[in-house]
């Protein structure tokens, strides 16, 4: 029997009082596609960048082709043809795509010969997998999927045979997403393998040929990807039944509450981010704002909850006028006036994350009864109705005096979602909702944005994830370079139209 | 021919003065171009000022004393390193306790030896260096034009102010056209992507400390045994400072930091030149406005352009591997 490329046994992995990885075993075969999938902080990361070399495991053996190594550094790794495609790419910005892809491997003291073999030898191969990147072009001038390439490209200059990419798609628009796929199936015909991390269950349905699940750092189970169903792989991620699909009533639309007339936004280095853009909301209606990453949503949002100062353009609430160019509600008064927001950068503007959670549970309506009298904070109160309002978010643990960064992304955004659906508002504005939360959360936060629609609120949602604006917005809107694009009812909406929007070519 | 013979001994000021500023800014460049930040120049400025006039007044040689100079720099800037790299401390912090240090230290240690705080012994011309007449000099002062620049410009200069121009060409060359200066840049940007190619952090950022040192110690030796002939109290005298502004300044690039230190220099050779002396239209102008010029400079260029000078993108961050 041939050995596996790659075998790891009994990995264990911890950082601090953290264990990471718990007994690790997996089994990777040549010329497979081989998918890991798990929730964030499953350990995924983790253990591939212990077969990466760049952490060392606490005990443990990693096989190359049953032969047992160490692998001290990165370059232990790369040597014996490991190649890694980071989520968060590891490529110096202002250095061009050649000075990149050499960084570590120049091959000589003095550049002069190598240099130049070296970029014969990649032109080679950016033409047998149809690559199509200028070597000589500077990373920051290129799109997020060309970088990718880059990474790509890199590891396969240096060598590797087994090629890990860890949530790749992440940061893709459809189209990227299905140019990646083509290269990752051309590749594996090639005969290399690939080990794809991700948490998104159709991603493995639709690439891997062998599947392993984690969950809490462990391995929890092993299979044929034909063997199983999305379902079932959801199951063994959370470790109980989860619903994929968001039930939603039929909407009961209301009269238009929450306006923007040609709205313009600069952003903190005076470049306009948000260019002419008209929208409205009625009550009872989700509207989704679909886009990639840093074109203008951030911004948007930003204008639209009272922190940012509006270019031109005025947005008016139940008729009356909130903000222009000349003056702005601050969020305070904003909140006064029944509109509420969950913010994109949950670490950042949504919480302080040293504060307790009943701290954060209260903020924003500290000064007020019951939670102080006369200036003075009134503890008992608190930590009652944080009790209880923990309990109902399901947020764990349930333990009003524990420091926020200590809890998972998902019950930070539970603490969060709390706050602001408090007062029940009128009109809610969400950023990024389940960014970096695991699938039982995403399921609970999801049901309680249907909720607050179908209790009459007007919502504006956006979000990178395709998915979640496509299950719960009842109209879509577009947003590339600062304007909106497109609209569409969602209705028969498919993501690659969306996707073509979103990419700036329809 | 007087108007042409004051520009010349301009001239020939402006690159004497710029000389400490050019080798500071240089090993700043190292520093900082790796990621950690450099205010301790002023310090090791200094430390190197203080042990290369001890060295050479106990070795009776000036290049003993620059050796001694040497080792000494590096050590600070190991130990700015083990601080700041490997126990990931405060950058600035880390810095400005050396700066302290020293500052104490050349005074304590100067009583102690010599019984005078913060001076040392006068040195004999066998303990410094001299200035250099190149050849020919003086046979061909008189040829007009040429003669001025080759025997009033660049002729009778120490041997400090030679190296420091010809270090900015090596510098640029190490930094832009071998493969440790494009370590050495990448890990001033993102050490996590050098980290990933294999690359030890921590040592191309100690590497890089290492070249600071040799560098910043010649500076401290021109001050000590070739323009003066003995250490004094505070003889950097912010020049370290001066120099990490025209690096700033210079956007961490070797030609654009040396045009910004010649500019320091310059200004600071105009300040002694124009010391009583009476200007048309305007009459004699304060000494004390006069010496505030440099500094003047400094404010006016760091408050003009430092807004599009993009330091290194990982610059002062220590590298944290695991969470």
């Amino acid at each position: 029997m041939v050995s596996p490329i790659l075998e790891l046994t009994n990995i264990n992995k911890s950082f601090g009082h953290v264990q990471a990885n718990k007994n690790i075993n997996l089994k990777i075969n040549k010329g497979t596609i081989h998918g890991i999938i798990g929730e964030n902080g499953a350990g995924k990361s983790t253990l591939m960048s212990i077969v990466f070399g760049l952490y060392q495991a606490n005990s443990g053996s990693i096989k190359i082709n049953g032969k047992e190594i160490n692998l001290r550094s990165p370059r232990d790794s790369i040597i014996n043809g490991i190649g890694m495609v980071h989520q968060h790419f590891m490529l110096v910005e202002n250095f061009t795509v050649l000075e990149n892809i050499i960084l570590g491997f120049e091959g000589e003291t003095v550049f002069g010969e190598k240099l130049q073999k070296a970029k014969e030898d990649l032109e080679k191969l950016c033409q047998t997998y149809n690559f199509n990147i200028d070597l000589d072009a500077t990373i920051s001038d290129l799109s997020v999927g060309f970088r990718q390439r880059v990474e790509i490209l890199k590891s396969l200059y240096r060598g590797a045979e087994i090629l890990i990419l860890d949530e790749p798609t992440g940061v893709l628009t459809p189209q990227e997403v299905d140019e990646l796929f083509k290269i990752l199936r051309s590749l594996k015909e090639e005969g290399k393998t690939i080990v794809l991390i991700t948490h998104k269950l159709i991603e493995i349905m639709d690439l891997t040929s062998e599947v392993s699940v984690m969950r809490q750092g462990e391995m929890v189970g092993h299979t044929k990807t034909e063997d199983t169903s999305k379902e079932q792989l959801a199951e063994m991620m959370v470790g109980r039944s989860v619903l994929l699909r968001v039930d939603k009533k039929e909407i009961k639309k209301g009269e238009s509450i929450f306006k923007v007339n040609n709205l313009s936004v600069k952003d903190d280095l005076d470049v306009t981010r948000v260019k002419d853009v008209n929208l409205e909301i009625c009550s009872g209606e989700i509207l989704g704002i679909a886009g990639v990453t840093g074109n203008g949503q951030t911004e948007l949002l930003e204008a639209l909850s009272g922190i940012r100062k509006v270019e031109s353009g005025n947005i008016e609430l139940f008729g009356e006028k909130i903000s222009d160019q000349n003056n702005f509600l601050n969020p305070r008064m904003l909140k006064e006036k029944g509109l509420a927001h969950v913010p994109e950068d949950r670490q950042r503007m949504g919480l302080i994350s040293d504060f307790k959670a009943h701290e954060n549970l209260i903020f924003g309506y500290h000064d007020q009864e019951p939670y102080s009298k006369s200036a003075i904070l009134n503890n008992k109160e608190i930590t009652e109705y944080s009790n209880k309002v923990m309990q109902e978010y399901d947020v764990r643990p349930n333990s009003p005096n524990l420091i926020t960064s200590n809890f998972s992304g998902g019950n930070q955004q539970k603490i969060i979602l709390s706050r602001e659906l408090n007062e029940n508002p009128k009109v809610l504005l969400v950023g990024q909702p389940t960014r970096g939360v695991d699938i039982g959360a995403i399921e609970f936060i999801h049901q309680r944005l249907i909720d607050m629609r179908d209790k009459g609120a007007a919502i504006l949602l956006a979000s990178v994830e395709l998915d979640e604006i496509l299950s719960l917005s009842d109209r879509i809107i577009v947003m590339f370079d600062g304007k909106i694009v497109g609209e569409k009812e969602n209705k028969n909406v498919t993501d690659r139209e969306l996707g073509l929007l979103m990419a700036g070519v329809a | 021919m007087e108007f042409l013979s004051d520009i010349a001994s301009l001239i020939n000021s402006t690159l004497r003065i710029s000389t400490p500023l050019v080798f500071a800014a240089m090993a700043g460049i190292f520093a900082e171009r790796s990621g950690v930040i450099d205010f301790s120049l002023e310090g090791k400025m200094l430390m190197a000022a203080f042990v290369a006039a001890v060295g050479s007044y106990y070795l009776g040689n000036p290049w003993l004393g620059l050796l001694l100079a040497i080792i000494v720099c590096v050590c600070l800037s190991m130990l700015h390193g083990f601080a700041s790299v490997t126990h990931k401390g405060d950058q600035v912090v880390s810095c400005v306790a050396i700066n302290i240090l020293i500052i104490g230290l050349t005074t304590a240690l100067a009583a102690a030896w010599f019984g005078q705080a913060g001076l040392t012994p006068t040195l004999n011309e066998d303990q410094r260096f001299l200035e250099i007449h190149l050849p020919f000099s003086d046979a061909l002062r008189d040829i007009p034009v040429i003669g001025t620049l080759y025997s009033d410009i660049l002729s009778g200069h120490y041997v400090f102010v030679y190296l420091a121009y010809l270090s900015v060409p090596l510098v640029f060359w190490i930094v832009f056209k071998t493969s440790f200066g494009l370590r050495l840049r990448a890990v001033g940007e993102n050490p996590s992507a050098v980290d990933t190619a294999g690359i030890n952090v921590f040592t191309m950022r100690y590497k890089a400390l290492a070249i600071n040192g040799v560098l910043i110690a010649f500076a401290g030796a021109h001050l000590s045994t070739a323009v003066n002939a003995n250490f004094f109290r505070e003889m950097s005298a912010g020049r370290g400072y001066l120099a990490l502004a025209a690096m700033i300044f210079g956007k961490w690039h070797p030609k654009t930091a040396l045009i910004a230190c010649l500019l320091f220099g310059f200004t600071d050779a105009l300040q002694i030149r124009l010391q009583g002396v009476e200007l048309p239209a305007i009459g004699e102008i304060p000494v004390q406005l006069i010496q505030a010029l440099p500094y003047i400079l400094t404010v006016v260029l760091l408050a003009g352009f430092v807004g599009k000078a993009i330091a290194p993108n990982a610059i002062g961050q220590p590298y944290i591997k695991e969470r």
